[in-house]
């Protein structure tokens, strides 16, 4: 029974994970920038849903449609006002401009919401669902579903529309793809806005579960970096594949050899990743 | 000796002097100005020479820290517990280099950047031998007066920046240097002309991690007491990237003038703006990175001399 609720809860786990990853493997696939912001952005969504929840009596359900156009208006100017100048230099340039936004918006979050956890507890609280032995949390549960419904619609966007079939296009070969005619710079910026608002998403599903605080972003970031290798850079199954992988990885290993050492192991199997198969789970050689 | 190399020589012993002109603050002042100094001189050999973008530069800090703290609790003396320390760092940044630097761009940066993270789980998990979270206490070297103790571990520090130095100019002008400047400029191509890009990176890699973890040594004996969250804090891995940066990628002289600059800007926000000072130095970043790219080194040409632009 204990195997099958490790098997569960990396179930709904990994598809957080996946949640969480999605956007930074977008815009490192498509745009080969390492979005050190990224963690940050997740952190201000859960805050924009904790704020709304607090002050606004707005439930998490509806913050989520607050925080995707929010967050892409954002994504979108930065990356066209800063990122788009330096985009074409090297990564080390581009990832320490990252980490420099990142330093801003980290610092202003603490300066106006302090370093003080905090929590979002719905009220009245939602429960848990018991089928036999197996315990699962409703709002994890909803978190869950929510997580896959948003992968689920960025997959389509990406596979239907036109802006996505142009993103997809960028990300294979960008020459190609301003001699078809794609205009590389807005959907560069498209792009990163699409990233920053799955990233809000993600945040706003995190408060419902996790403890808010500026100083999580790293450990978000963190598993963003680890999703992306694992499952393979930018695409919708690989970031799904990956978030899976790595949650039951750390479920087995934390029922093992102790919770301690989960996030050792996650960054060990990163390194193991990238030496042997640095294409991911799910990615092609030589497609990067 | 080249002129730059000349100039990098007696910057370095006017450094030295310090202890005439201020008080302890200057002395601790000093000593991190070496310590960043050495930091992004070391950077420099794998990021500016070979052009590997590394962010391990925290996990070798951390590891010379700890070493070196734990040599010295149990009764090594001073110089031969940062020696062994030393001589540790460079020979697992090799053997971890043979490996890690396989991996290139994007890839290598994420790698090294776990690194961190790996070692600092690992002290934080190994209770027994690190005191874990609890931190580790590090006895008094000796039970001479403060200022007297701040002056010895300056020109400890002082003394450690010199060799790192000297070392960086014998690589840059050796063979070594030269197969690194090949294997930035194109790594397929140095490894076809028979090059052993392997044993070029890892040595680098080796170089470059030694120096910092020496300087992690002596860290840990002048401050008393270190964490894992202290010692094995990103930043110390980005810092030296933002302070080559703002000298001048792979110029030994405008690197080392960088960390000078940065550690005065760092001293100034620091000083004026404690509760929003990582914010400025966000936005000090980002202001280089768009309108200075190539460093403060980059002023020098057309300002002073007119000599042919690189391209």
């Amino acid at each position: 029974m204990l195997a099958v609720q490790v098997l569960i809860n990396a179930l709904v786990l990994g598809c957080l994970y996946a949640c969480i990853a999605i956007g930074f493997s977008l815009v490192w696939g498509v745009l080969n920038v390492i979005n050190l912001i990224h963690g940050s952005f997740i952190v201000l969504g859960a805050y924009l849903a904790w704020g709304a929840y607090q002050w606004l009596g707005i439930s998490p359900w509806y913050a989520l449609v607050i925080a995707a156009p929010l967050f892409f208006a954002f994504g979108y100017l930065l990356q066209r006002l800063l990122l788009n100048r330096v985009i074409s230099a090297p990564v080390l340039v581009t990832l320490t401009l990252t980490f420099g936004l990142d330093l801003i918006l980290n610092n202003a979050m603490i300066y106006y919401f302090k370093a003080d956890y905090r929590k979002l507890t719905l009220s009245p609280p939602t429960g848990s669902i018991s089928l036999f032995d197996v315990v699962v949390p409703v709002d994890r549960l909803i978190a869950t579903a929510s997580a896959l419904a948003l992968t689920g619609l960025l997959y389509l966007l990406l596979r239907r529309s036109k802006v996505g079939r142009a993103i997809v296009a960028v990300r294979l070969d960008r020459d190609a793809a301003v001699l078809m005619g794609v205009d590389v710079k807005s959907i560069y910026a498209i792009a990163f806005g699409l990233g920053a608002a799955l990233a809000g998403c993600a945040g706003v599903l995190m408060a419902l579960i996790f403890p808010i605080s500026p100083l999580t972003s790293s450990a978000y970031l963190g598993k963003a970096f680890v999703v992306c290798v694992l499952g393979g850079l930018g695409s919708v199954s690989g970031a799904l594949a990956g978030g899976l992988l790595l949650a039951l990885v750390e479920g087995i290993g934390s029922t093992l050899i102790g919770p301690a050492h989960a996030t050792t192991l996650s960054f060990v199997l990163l390194i193991i990743f990238l030496v042997v198969r640095p294409q991911g789970l799910l990615g092609r050689k030589g497609f990067e | 000796m080249t002129r730059v190399n000349l100039a990098l020589l007696i910057l370095i012993a006017c450094v030295a002097s310090l202890p005439l002109f201020g008080g302890a603050y200057a002395l601790r002042i000093g000593t991190i100005a070496c310590m960043y100094a050495i930091f992004a001189l070391s950077w420099n050999i794998v990021g500016g020479f070979a052009g590997y973008p590394s962010f391990a530069t925290a996990a070798f800090f951390g590891f010379g820290a700890y070493a070196t703290a734990i040599l010295l609790n149990k009764g090594v003396p001073l110089t031969v517990a940062v020696i062994g320390s030393l001589v540790m760092c460079f020979l697992l940044a090799a053997a971890l280099g043979t490996v890690l630097l396989r991996l290139r761009g994007h890839y290598f940066a994420i790698a090294s950047l776990s690194l961190v993270e790996v070692f600092r789980e690992l002290v934080n998990n190994a209770t027994d031998l690190t005191g874990g979270g609890m931190g580790l206490n590090i006895p008094l070297a000796s039970g001479s007066g403060i200022l007297a103790d701040a002056t010895f571990f300056f020109y400890a520090m002082w003394g450690l920046l010199l060799i790192t130095a000297a070392v960086v100019m014998i690589v840059s002008a050796s063979k070594l240097g030269f197969g690194l400047n090949c294997i930035r400029q194109n790594e397929t191509a140095s490894n076809m002309v028979g090059l052993n890009s392997t044993l070029y990176k890892s040595v680098a890699f080796g170089l470059s991690a030694c120096f910092v973890g020496a300087a992690g040594g002596i860290y840990a004996a002048w401050v008393h007491y270190i964490d894992p969250s202290d010692v094995f804090d990103i930043l110390y891995s980005v810092k030296p990237i933002v302070m080559a940066l703002m000298g001048g990628l792979g110029s030994p002289l405008g690197v080392f003038c960088g960390a000078f600059v940065y550690l005065g800007l760092e001293e100034v926000v620091w000083r004026n703006y404690i509760q929003i000072h990582s914010g400025v130095l966000g936005v000090l970043i980002i202001m280089l990175l768009l309108f200075l790219p190539h460093g403060l080194i980059s002023l020098r040409s057309g300002m002073f001399w007119r000599t042919a632009k690189h391209v």
